[in-house]
């Protein structure tokens, strides 16, 4: 099934209610609620790379939590994007060791050639700008992280260049890491 | 060349599969260990002298002895994988590259602990990591390291995965076990500590990821053995995540008493200071820690070498000198803006502040906010002051250290750099113009 947010009540694919059936055994059965942070990780891919009320509406009914409890975490953590987001979200490392590399200049260079500006859109709804904070990469910055894949050292046109092909490459939505046939390839560990 | 306990494998080809781990010597310390008493174990991490490897420095071996056992109470050991420290990136580099390392110490560690469940909270930006730990935690279920009766030894264990969604505070252990119990992560008023009240209100040990790693060489060679190695109470061997203005950044496994001039200058290590420049200054130890000028970091007030352990480098106290930490090491050249700098790392603390405490949630808003103007000539000298004045009521004002990490480097960039600080007031045309940066406290070789 693929998975929708319109106006019609979201639902889980059937691999991600399986992964959510497994993840719920790691805990003591009366402590379903710590399944909340990862469940919203298989929201956020399941639904376009963001968590829309409704889809927070979801995850509580799943979890038998309070709306409420699912609201207050996903505004208190940084990975959770509630607004839409382009196909892809580039998030921009700015932190000290990322900014003493060009991490600055990373961020005017993606802005002038995606047209998109940080905390923004671009206008063919390819890429979405998103400065985070640290990475834990900073040995090989600047960096940007795009869904569970980094980019390093892009201090180099190349590297930017050869980023942004293949992300645009990426024609079809990339496989979900719990359905059955694993990472794709593009978005695999580097 | 100095030993590596932790690395020493990490370019054998397929080390993280069980089968390639295990040839090599893995999973001989979780056979040692259930030979031993979890007492035993317990008393090796001891007397290894082993100290907390994510920032504190805390002696693993004490507190796991710590830990509450209360009859038919569950306890647990949480790995804190939730490396978010500016400067820092040492166990993500371990985990992804040596998977089997960490779950073999998390096996020995649950064992000394009596858990018969553990987790490893992993930062949600590592999901790619979590996916290579799942996958080698399988492995080791399927090779009857991890489940029912771990090799016929009565003692069982189940292993999980935990990701964050996005928070630097999750790296303070009672934030971090509120997020892994599904809420926010506001870190706890202590007491009581985890030790008594943790995850679930249970009795729980939070360890670093290299701490948790670090206890598989311990028991492999002997807590004594393992002693032997660095310099002082700076025992075993350390991870350094070098970065910055720096030749070769990337990750050293150092025994500890490394002198900082020849980690920082010699080719076996970071090989000088990029494009051929003069290195400025350094944070040592992740962003949290004080800053040092060039002279203050390579030499202690008293003329001495300062070398890569807990004592040297906090030799002089925050007056001159700084600390370990995580061993984030962020080396800056000539021409790096020591007020953009602070005010960047200001800026960090302001967005991670949880917001619980009053003078943490308002005081990095002040600085980030002060500090931007210093930086973009609209400062006065009365700036300078008030900053070190928010910084100093943030500071000991708090329920977590957040308060001191985002405190510390802005009372130590005024201590060592107050001229620069100044400059900026003084010449704020200068200042401002793209690539300015002010020389007057340079130390030239």
């Amino acid at each position: 099934m693929e998975p929708t947010t319109t106006a019609a009540k979201p639902q889980f694919s059937p691999a991600a209610q399986a992964e959510i059936k497994r993840l719920l055994t790691h805990y003591p059965d009366d402590r379903k609620k710590s399944t909340l942070l990862p469940v919203l990780h298989i929201a956020q891919a399941e639904f376009g790379g963001w968590v829309s009320p409704e889809v927070q509406d979801l995850v509580a009914e799943t979890l038998g939590l309070r709306p409420i409890e699912v609201y207050e975490v996903s505004t208190f953590y940084t990975m959770f994007n509630l607004k839409p987001v382009g196909k892809h979200v580039l998030e921009i490392c700015r932190t000290g060791p990322c900014m003493l590399r060009g991490s600055d200049e990373l961020t005017a260079h993606l802005e002038r050639i995606t047209g998109a500006k940080v905390g923004g859109n671009s206008p063919d709804g390819l890429f979405t700008l998103k400065e985070v904070e640290c990475l834990a990469a900073c040995g090989f910055a600047p960096v940007v992280q795009v869904r569970e894949k980094y980019y390093e050292s892009l201090d180099t046109e190349e590297n930017v260049n050869a980023m942004l092909n293949e992300l645009k490459s990426l024609v079809h939505r990339p496989i979900l890491p719990w359905e059955e046939n694993g990472l794709p390839t593009s978005l695999q560990n580097n | 060349m100095g030993r590596k306990l932790l690395t020493e494998h990490v370019n054998v080809e397929g080390i993280e599969t069980f089968a390639v781990y295990r040839k090599h010597g893995g999973y001989r310390a979780v056979e040692k260990a259930l030979k031993m008493t979890p007492e035993e174990v317990v008393e090796e991490v001891k007397k290894s002298g082993l100290r907390g490897r994510g920032g504190a420095g805390f002696p693993t071996g004490m507190k796991w002895s710590f830990l509450a056992k209360p009859e038919g109470v569950p306890r647990y050991l949480v790995c804190n994988a939730d490396e978010s420290e500016p400067g820092t990136f040492k166990d993500r580099y371990l985990m992804s590259k040596l998977p089997h390392l960490l779950i073999e110490g998390m096996i020995a560690g649950s064992y000394a602990l009596g858990a018969r469940t553990s987790y490893i909270y992993i930062r949600g930006e590592l999901l790619y990591v979590l996916r290579i730990l799942e996958k080698a935690i399988a492995e080791a279920y399927a090779a009857g390291f991890l489940g029912e009766n771990i090799l016929g030894s009565g003692y069982s264990l189940d292993l999980h995965v935990h990701p964050g969604g996005g928070a630097y505070i999750c790296g303070e252990e009672t934030a971090l076990l509120e997020s892994l119990e599904g809420k926010r992560g506001n870190p706890r008023n202590k007491p009581p500590f985890p030790a008594v009240q943790g995850l679930y209100a249970r009795p729980t040990v939070v360890n670093n990821v290299e701490s948790i790693a670090t206890v598989v060489p311990i028991l492999n060679m002997g807590g004594d053995e393992y002693a032997k190695i660095g310099v002082g109470r700076s025992t075993g061997t350390k991870l350094f995540s070098a970065c910055g203005h720096l030749n070769k950044p990337g990750i050293y496994e150092l025994e500890l008493g490394v002198p900082v001039e020849e980690f920082i200058y010699s080719d076996e290590y970071c090989g000088g200071i990029w494009k051929g420049r003069e290195l400025k200054a350094v944070v040592a130890g992740g962003s949290s820690v004080p800053i040092l000028p060039k002279e203050l970091i390579l030499k202690t007030a008293a003329g001495e070498p300062r070398l890569m352990t807990y004592e040297s480098l906090s030799d002089g106290g925050f007056v001159t000198g700084t600390m370990l930490g995580s061993g984030g090491f962020i080396a800056m050249d000539e021409t790096t803006c020591i007020v953009k700098n602070t005010w960047n790392f200001s800026r960090f603390y302001h967005h991670e502040s949880c917001g619980q405490c009053s003078p943490c949630r308002e005081g990095t808003g002040w600085l980030e906010k002060v500090l931007h103007r210093l930086e973009h000539g609209h400062g006065s000298m009365h700036d300078i002051d008030l900053i070190v004045s928010v910084a100093k009521q943030i500071e000991g004002n708090t329920i977590c250290p957040l308060g001191e990490a985002a405190a510390w480097p802005v009372a130590a960039a005024v201590r060592h750099f107050r001229d620069e600080f100044e400059w900026h007031v003084t010449h704020p045309k200068e200042a401002t113009q793209p690539g300015a940066v002010y020389r007057g406290n340079l130390v030239m070789a």
